[in-house]
C-alpha cells in the first residue's frame, strides 16, 4: 500500500489529491472537489494522459498557422510522437473549428481537429 | 458624430460577454471597439485547452472558447469595429477613437464598459541588470509568435517569472523543439496555477527554481547566456549562488498589469493595489455611468471568472441606459468592504444592500501563501462567514458569497471586513 499526492489537471481549480495505491490500482482518493478529481487521480496513477495542444501549418490563409487539438486524451507518453507527426504536415485554407486535421494520430486512436477559423 | 447607448472598449473575453448580455438585457443600440484585426483577445493565442469549464461544462482551447462567444455576438447583431484604436474617453461619454476606414471619428455613448485587459510587465520596469541584446520576450509575446505567427523565437531557453503565460510556454516551446533550461521565480511560491506547473514543467522535467533570479543578461546583438542567483527574504541576491546559462531568449512572466490609460484620463479612480477601477456591486465606477470587467478591472486566472462578471457589467450598463430605479436607490448607503489579514483586495470595493444580487459573489486575492486558515466575512463585528481552507496562494483568485437578506436586516451596517483567519 502506497499513497500518492497528486494536484488534479481536471480544471484550474488544481485540487490536491491523496491517492491510496495498492497492487498499481488507485484504492481510496480524498481532497476531490468534484468527480473529475477522482477521474483523474484513478488515470494518473494507472495510464497518465493529456490532451494535446499545438498548431499545424496553413498554406493561402489569413494565418501561417491555425491552432488544433486531440479530440481526447492521449497517453502522456505519446505527447512527442504526436507533435511530431503534426509538424509533417500542412492544410490547405480555409480551416474551421471541428475540421479533422488528422486521423488517429500516432496510433492513439485520437484525432487531430481545429480550434480556429482560418480563412 | 455616432451615436450608441453602449460603447464597449475592447473585443476581448470582458468585451464580448459584456455586449452580449447587455443586448439580452434590452439594449440594442452596442458598439464594440476592438484595436486588434479579430475579435478573440488573448484567447486567440492561449491555444492551450482548460477554458470554459464552468460556463460551458467542456474543456475547451482559448480560441473555441472565443468562438462561442463570437457566435452570440454575431447571432444577436451586434455592431462592432476592428482595428480600432481608442484614444480618449470623456465625462460626458464622448469617445475619440480612429482606424484606417473611418479615420478619427467621435462616438457619443450613454454608458461606457472599459473592457480593454492588461498587459506584461516588461523588463524596463522589473530592472534587470546586463545588456540589451535580441532575444528577450515577454512571455506573451512570445506565445504570440508561436502560436498565431508560427515562428520560434529561440532554441535555448530561460524563463523568468512563473505567471502561468511563463509556464504554458515553458511547454509550448519544449513541444516546439526548444530546450528549456529553466523557470526562475523571485517568490518563494509560484504565481501560477497548480495544474500549469504539473502539466507544464513536471511533465517534461523542467527545474523550477523558487526565491531566485536574474542577476545579468550576456549578450550583444543577441542574448548568449544569463546568470541566476537565489534570493534572500528581502528578495536580494545572495552573492556565491551565481549559476550561468547558456542560452538565445529569456522570457519573462512576471505579471500583468490591468491596461487603464483611457481610465485614468477619463477621471476614473484606480486601486493602487489592482492597478485597476474602484468599482461598486455593479461594477460601476466613480464616473457614473463607466462600468468595468475583466483583466482591465483586477487580472484574473480564468476566462469563466471574466465571462461572469462582463455578464454583470453588460446587464448593469443595460439597466443604466434604461433608467431603471436601480440608479434612483443611490443614497450614500454603499458599504465599504474592507481588505484585511492577508486580503490583499476586493472587487467589488463597496456594496449596496438594494442594488446587490441575492447571493453577491465578492472576489479577491490573498498576499502570501495561507495553509489550514479560515477565510472569515464580518458585518460590523459580527462573523458571518467562517470557511475552513487547506491552502489559500497569492496565484489563484478566492471568493466568497454575500446574502442580500442578511446585510438588509443586518442593524446599522456600516462596514464589511473580509479577512484570513
Amino acid at each position: 500500500m502506497e499513497t500518492r499526492e497528486l494536484t488534479c489537471i481536471g480544471c484550474p481549480m488544481g485540487c490536491q489529491l491523496k491517492v491510496q495505491i495498492d497492487q498499481g490500482q488507485a484504492t481510496e482518493i480524498a481532497g476531490n472537489t468534484c468527480k473529475r478529481g477522482e477521474v483523474y487521480a484513478k488515470k494518473e496513477v494507472t495510464n497518465p494522459t493529456r490532451i494535446v495542444t499545438s498548431t499545424v501549418a496553413v498554406e493561402g490563409g489569413s494565418s501561417a498557422v491555425v491552432s488544433v487539438k486531440t479530440n481526447r486524451d492521449i497517453p502522456k507518453d505519446k505527447i512527442f510522437e504526436i507533435i511530431q507527426e503534426i509538424k509533417e504536415i500542412k492544410v490547405q485554407a480555409p480551416v474551421h473549428i471541428g475540421d479533422t486535421i488528422v486521423s488517429n494520430v500516432a496510433g492513439t486512436g485520437a484525432d487531430i481537429v481545429a480550434t480556429k477559423e482560418v480563412k | 458624430m455616432l451615436n450608441y447607448d453602449i460603447v464597449i472598449v475592447g473585443g476581448g473575453p470582458a468585451g464580448l460577454a459584456a455586449a452580449v448580455s447587455a443586448k439580452e438585457n434590452g439594449v440594442d443600440s452596442i458598439l464594440v471597439l476592438e484595436r486588434d484585426q479579430e475579435l478573440g483577445g488573448i484567447l486567440n493565442q492561449c491555444i492551450h485547452n482548460g477554458f470554459g469549464l464552468h460556463t460551458f461544462k467542456e474543456e475547451l482551447t482559448g480560441p473555441e472558447y472565443a468562438a462561442r462567444y463570437i457566435e452570440q455576438l454575431e447571432e444577436a447583431k451586434i455592431e462592432y469595429k476592428l482595428n480600432t484604436m481608442v484614444i480618449d474617453i470623456t465625462e460626458d461619454k464622448t469617445v475619440t477613437a480612429m482606424n484606417r476606414a473611418d479615420g478619427l471619428f467621435e462616438i457619443q455613448a450613454k454608458a461606457i464598459i472599459l473592457a480593454m485587459g492588461c498587459r506584461e510587465r516588461s523588463r524596463g520596469a522589473l530592472n534587470i541588470p546586463g545588456y540589451r541584446p535580441a532575444g528577450i520576450y515577454s512571455a506573451g509575446t512570445a506565445q504570440r509568435l508561436v502560436n498565431m505567427e508560427g515562428c520560434l523565437p529561440g532554441r535555448e531557453v530561460v524563463i523568468l517569472g512563473s505567471g502561468d503565460i511563463g509556464l504554458i510556454m515553458a511547454r509550448r516551446m519544449t513541444l516546439e523543439g526548444a530546450k528549456v533550461q529553466v523557470v526562475a521565480e523571485l517568490l518563494p511560491y509560484s504565481g501560477g496555477l497548480k495544474r500549469n506547473i504539473v502539466q507544464c514543467l513536471d511533465d517534461f522535467g523542467i527545474p523550477l527554481k523558487l526565491s531566485h533570479t536574474v542577476v545579468d543578461i550576456e549578450g550583444k546583438e543577441r542574448v548568449s547566456g544569463v546568470t541566476i542567483a537565489k534570493v534572500d527574504q528581502n528578495r536580494k541576491p545572495i552573492p556565491g549562488t551565481d549559476k550561468h546559462y547558456t542560452c538565445d531568449t529569456l522570457l519573462l512572466s512576471c505579471g500583468l498589469i490591468p491596461e487603464n490609460e483611457l481610465s485614468t484620463s477619463l477621471g476614473v479612480e484606480i486601486s493602487p493595489v489592482t492597478a485597476g477601477p474602484l468599482v461598486n456591486e455593479s461594477l460601476e465606477t466613480n464616473v457614473e455611468g463607466v462600468f468595468a470587467c475583466g483583466n482591465v478591472l483586477h487580472v484574473h486566472d480564468l476566462v469563466d471568472f471574466v465571462s461572469q462578471e462582463a455578464k454583470a457589467a453588460g446587464k448593469h450598463a443595460a439597466a443604466y441606459v434604461r433608467g431603471g430605479a436601480r440608479h434612483l436607490l443611490f443614497d450614500g448607503e454603499d458599504i465599504p468592504i474592507v481588505a484585511e489579514g492577508g486580503v490583499r483586495y476586493t472587487v467589488p470595493k463597496t456594496i449596496h444592500p438594494q442594488r446587490m444580487e441575492e447571493n453577491h459573489t465578492v472576489r479577491f486575492r490573498v498576499g502570501d501563501v495561507y495553509q489550514n486558515c479560515y477565510v472569515s466575512v464580518y458585518l460590523n463585528q459580527e462573523r458571518v462567514i467562517h470557511r475552513k481552507r487547506q491552502v489559500i496562494v497569492p496565484g489563484e483568485m478566492e471568493e466568497v458569497v454575500l446574502k442580500q437578506e442578511e446585510l438588509k436586516t443586518f442593524p446599522n451596517l456600516s462596514q464589511i471586513t473580509v479577512k484570513i483567519e
